[in-house]
């Protein structure tokens, strides 16, 4: 039997990403892959006739470009366009809409207050600080701070240097951003209800937490710090949905002679003598490797593929009590026709926007009540977009794809399954809250395909189907992502990685924990490096 | 939800015209334009020299319009200001204008900008940035009202030798309004403001006026103007003679420390040559304790006014100790021109100390492009403590008809 130099489970975007990179290093692998597709949960999917649903993960903006030029991701079919702006719907009729064009934008902010346009810059330069903050250490290892290696010397007297760079008053700043809420962050420059709510959005999408709750100014930040074409910030649509840039990747991976087998689930991480070396498949079949690479979440591949017996105790609580909590759904849609919003000026530019539905604090809380009680939102926090606008390839000519990202949506309802009354009433709640703004809505509906976190969970495998593979809080970041001690892609079993989005700098279809993990690998082999070193300063 | 209940009128998409534009546009031959806070704003109208010559010669008229304009009253307005700058307000009586700085609490400048004291604690103040956030958070403990005021105010310039007589055939008298100084005049029944500031280093006035009047107040201006050579002009002529007058200019001489993302990018007055503005009598006011603090160890940035030699502009250059060693590194250049009155090659640029005191000798590697070919010149540079350009007339009073 054939013995691979490396098996990596899972073939989303994270698990290719290490794939191609080791594959690049001359080594011989193979990616193996659960579902009948690959991308995980960066995916195009054809549910419906003639049109294609991003129906996961839906907008680009974190995929670090280092690696899309070192695996020259535009020769294997990926392009991202950007896209501007973003409106927000408030209960009087009104519209808040955050424009692409900066006076524009100001303009839209002065018409609810002049103080809020005018705070908006120093809002804009205070993020950016603590984006440029994080930026740099993405596309590397996060240090270990008990650790006396040389390497983690160096990385931590970089932070250390960058932090005490940004002066007394900015070190104070930074201690307070990481670990407040978004609320708080918000209230320090706006005064207005329906701009907070607005920004407000980016602080707890994907995060089983409230805009109140600590911690939340940082997934902000998140959402903040990716760029298209070096423009820190903004978003863009993967040409051809999502699924291009899984695609893309493991088109380079196969380039390089690697072995994608689909409909290959893995049962169980095969350990050996202390030593993992090889994989069993769902179907019985066993495949043997010098090094197994998983990109499952942390808890399915320790909990859900393995031996307790074969893990330290410590490590399997850390790994049992890592927070990856079920919070988001998803509503896939087939148009008829583009639906019209009636608060909208004709020929709007913000139709081509991110649209949200909930216009004050109060009911973004609200919603995150729902959630804590086991049920989703009944006005819930919902980001559409209509992809088709930008995007030709997605629906025939004059219908379209819209996304809906709902958030929050539990992982079981009250404690069990979902039933698929339920997941109805769930797809309605969401439909309704749209169908409020946009009275022809309704009637353009083709198709619609809903998806609470359990149907993520059971199709794609991310435990409670989190979309970060684990919360971006604190305490999960950094060198505690996902377990103190193994932040750096290294599990206690030898011949054993991680890849995924539980590993640093989390998810958000970046790619950065794939190619950090390949680095690590490559450095264990005493092979080459393959993986490109970040931009630096931007 | 789904009907409209009331009328919502999409902010405007394009650039915002200035109540002069009508005219602007007539007298405009080039077409080439440029935003400026939202508004349109000519970088010329028919010939940047021309232009340029126009504040040096005879009486310019630039469109300040979209400048920032904020309206602070209230019985505190004085405290409110003092705490708010660096420069002590009480000595700026009604009927006078203050150049100030005003800073965070680390002593960085945020912007600077003219204060105008209309009448008894009414201010005006005009900025390049806008600050609406930061003047009403700092009104805090003050019984004072901060306005914007921006669109309620059309304003021109009106800039150059003949610009008294220009004035003066309109019929405003303005013989005893010294530099610094504002009057109120009635204009066709509403009120105008006339302030002798400016943004040239040359005689010049500014005229404030409600929007409505704009018109009027530009064909009257203009029909006054028809023989001492009045002019419109656009950005560019008029950036030329700012450099010339040695003003500082935000986004080029300093960043608002309130948008600096990166340590080490902003400047403190002091390192902007305002020391001047900077009143420590003042028991209190924002940045003074940082301020206070730099005085005693010293800036680390001084600007700095250079000659250099040759006539080749040093924009983006590089300011070196010593000619031959790249090393010595100590600066960049942040606003260059040839002047044309002067016939000097001038610039502004920031240094760190010790260096770039007045008198110093330094170097500038200025690149310059000759048909397609690019060349490479280390240019000798001396730091002067004066403006460049600062004739007699800018401040006699009263002016004579030049």
């Amino acid at each position: 039997m054939k013995t691979y130099d490396a098996i990596v489970v899972g073939a989303g975007h994270n698990g290719l990403t290490t794939a191609a990179f080791l594959a690049r290093a001359g080594l011989d692998v193979v990616c193996v892959e659960k579902n009948d597709y690959i991308g995980g949960a960066a995916v195009s999917r054809n549910l419906y006739k003639d049109w294609t649903y991003s129906n996961c993960s839906y907008v680009c903006s974190l995929l670090r470009p280092e690696i899309f030029r070192a695996l020259e991701l535009h020769k294997h079919g990926l392009q991202i366009t950007p896209y501007g702006g973003s409106v927000t719907f408030l209960e009087n009729g009104d519209y808040y809409g955050s424009y692409h064009d900066e006076e524009v934008a100001y303009r839209e902010m002065a018409r609810f207050s002049r103080h809020d346009a005018d705070a908006y810059k120093s809002y804009s330069a205070d993020t950016m600080r603590q984006c440029r903050f994080i930026r740099e250490f993405l596309l590397s290892t996060a240090p270990d701070p008990t650790s006396f290696k040389p390497g983690d010397i160096r990385e931590l007297v970089k932070i250390g240097k960058k932090f005490t760079e940004m002066g007394e008053d900015r070190m104070y700043e930074t201690i307070r951003f990481w670990t407040m809420s978004v609320a708080e962050y918000l209230d320090e420059y706006y005064e207005t209800d329906v701009i907070k709510a607005s920004f407000s959005g980016s602080g707890i999408i994907g995060t089983a937490l409230g805009i109140h709750s600590p911690g939340t100014a940082y997934v902000l930040l998140h959402h903040y710090m990716g760029e298209v074409d070096g423009n820190v910030g903004s978003w863009g649509f993967a040409r051809g949905g999502m699924g291009a840039v899984s695609k893309s990747i493991a088109s380079a991976f196969q380039a390089a002679g690697g072995e994608i087998r689909t409909e290959a689930g893995v049962d169980k991480i095969i350990v050996r003598n202390g030593k993992a070396t090889g994989v069993a498949l769902e179907n019985g079949d066993e495949i043997e490797g010098r090094l197994v690479v998983s990109a499952m979440d942390v808890k399915r591949t320790f909990l859900n593929c393995m031996d307790e017996k074969d893990l330290p105790e410590a490590f399997h609580r850390r790994v049992k009590n890592f927070k990856i909590r079920g919070s988001s759904g998803k509503l896939n849609i087939a148009l008829d026709g583009l639906p019209t919003f009636p608060a909208l000026p004709k020929g709007s530019s913000l139709m081509h926007s991110d649209m949200h539905f909930i216009d004050s604090m109060e009911r973004m809380e609200l919603a995150y009540d729902d959630w804590k009680d086991g049920h989703w939102s009944e006005d819930p926090y919902v980001d559409m977009l209509i992809p088709t606008l930008n995007d030709p390839t997605m629906a025939p000519p004059g219908k379209h794809f819209m996304s809906c990202f709902v958030q929050y949506c539990p992982h079981q309802i009250e404690g069990r399954r979902w039933t698929s009354e339920e997941r109805d009433a769930f797809g309605k709640t969401v439909i309704d809250q749209i169908a409020k703004y946009s009275p022809d809505f309704k009637d353009l509906i083709l198709h619609a395909e809903v998806r609470t976190p359990q149907d993520i969970e059971d199709e794609i495998g991310i435990t409670e189907g989190n979309i970060f593979h684990g919360e971006l809080t604190m305490d999960q970041l950094l060198f505690n992502r996902p377990v103190p001690g193994y932040a750096q892609y290294r599990s206690p079993v030898e011949g054993l990685y991680m890849c995924g989005s539980s590993t640093h700098p989390g998810g958000g279809v970046m790619a950065a924990p794939g190619a950090n993990a390949a680095r690590e690998i490559l450095k264990d082999l005493k092979r080459s490096n393959t993986v490109p070193e970040n931009f630096g300063d931007d | 939800m789904s009907t409209r209940p009331f009328e919502i009128q999409e902010v405007h998409q394009g650039r915002l015209q200035s109540p002069f534009h009508p005219r602007l546009a007539e007298l405009d031959t080039l077409n080439t334009w440029h935003t400026w806070k939202g508004y349109t704003s000519a970088d010329a109208l028919y010939c940047e020299d021309l232009e340029y010559f126009a504040i040096r010669n005879a009486t310019a008229v630039f469109d300040l319009t979209p400048m920032t304009k904020y309206r602070i009253s209230g019985p505190d307005a004085l405290d409110y200001l003092n705490r708010l700058v660096t420069r002590d307000m009480a000595k700026i009586k009604p009927g006078r204008v203050a150049y100030a700085v005003w800073c965070d609490d680390q002593g960085q400048v945020i912007d600077d900008g003219t204060i105008f004291h209309l009448r008894e604690g009414e201010y005006r103040l005009c900025s390049q940035e806008r600050h609406f956030a930061w003047l009403q958070a700092a009104t805090i403990g003050f019984d004072v009202t901060v306005e914007h005021e921006t669109e309620n105010v059309a304003a021109l310039a009106v800039q150059g030798p003949t610009s008294y007589s220009t004035l003066s055939a309109m019929g405003l008298d303005l013989a005893e309004l010294k530099p610094f100084g504002l009057t109120h005049v009635d204009f066709e029944g509403s009120e105008m403001m006339v302030s002798r500031t400016g943004f040239t280093g040359d005689l010049g006035y500014e005229l404030w006026i409600e929007p409505g009047k704009a018109i009027a107040l530009w064909d009257a201006l203009f029909d006054a103007g028809k023989l001492f050579g009045i002019r419109a002009i656009g950005t560019h002529a008029l950036e030329q003679s700012r450099i010339e007058a040695g003003f500082l200019a935000a986004y080029m001489e300093f960043l608002p420390a309130d948008e600096t993302i990166r340590s080490g990018r902003s400047r403190s007055p002091l390192e902007l040559g305002l020391d001047w503005l900077v009143d420590f009598k003042k028991p209190n006011f924002n940045g003074r304790r940082a301020l206070a603090e730099e005085q005693r160890r010293g800036s680390t940035w001084r600007l700095v006014k250079l000659d250099i030699d040759g006539n080749k502009p040093a924009n983006h250059s590089y300011i070196f100790a010593k000619s031959k060693n790249n090393k010595s590194e100590i600066g960049f250049i942040t606003s260059a021109s040839w002047s044309p009155v002067c016939k000097q090659n001038i610039a502004l640029g920031t240094v760190r100390t010790p260096h770039g005191k007045p008198g110093d000798s330094l170097w500038v590697e200025i690149y310059y492009q000759r048909e397609m070919h690019w060349n490479r010149k280390m240019a000798h540079a001396t730091v002067v403590d004066k403006p460049f350009w600062f004739p007699p007339r800018r401040s006699a009073t009263p002016p004579g008809p030049f």
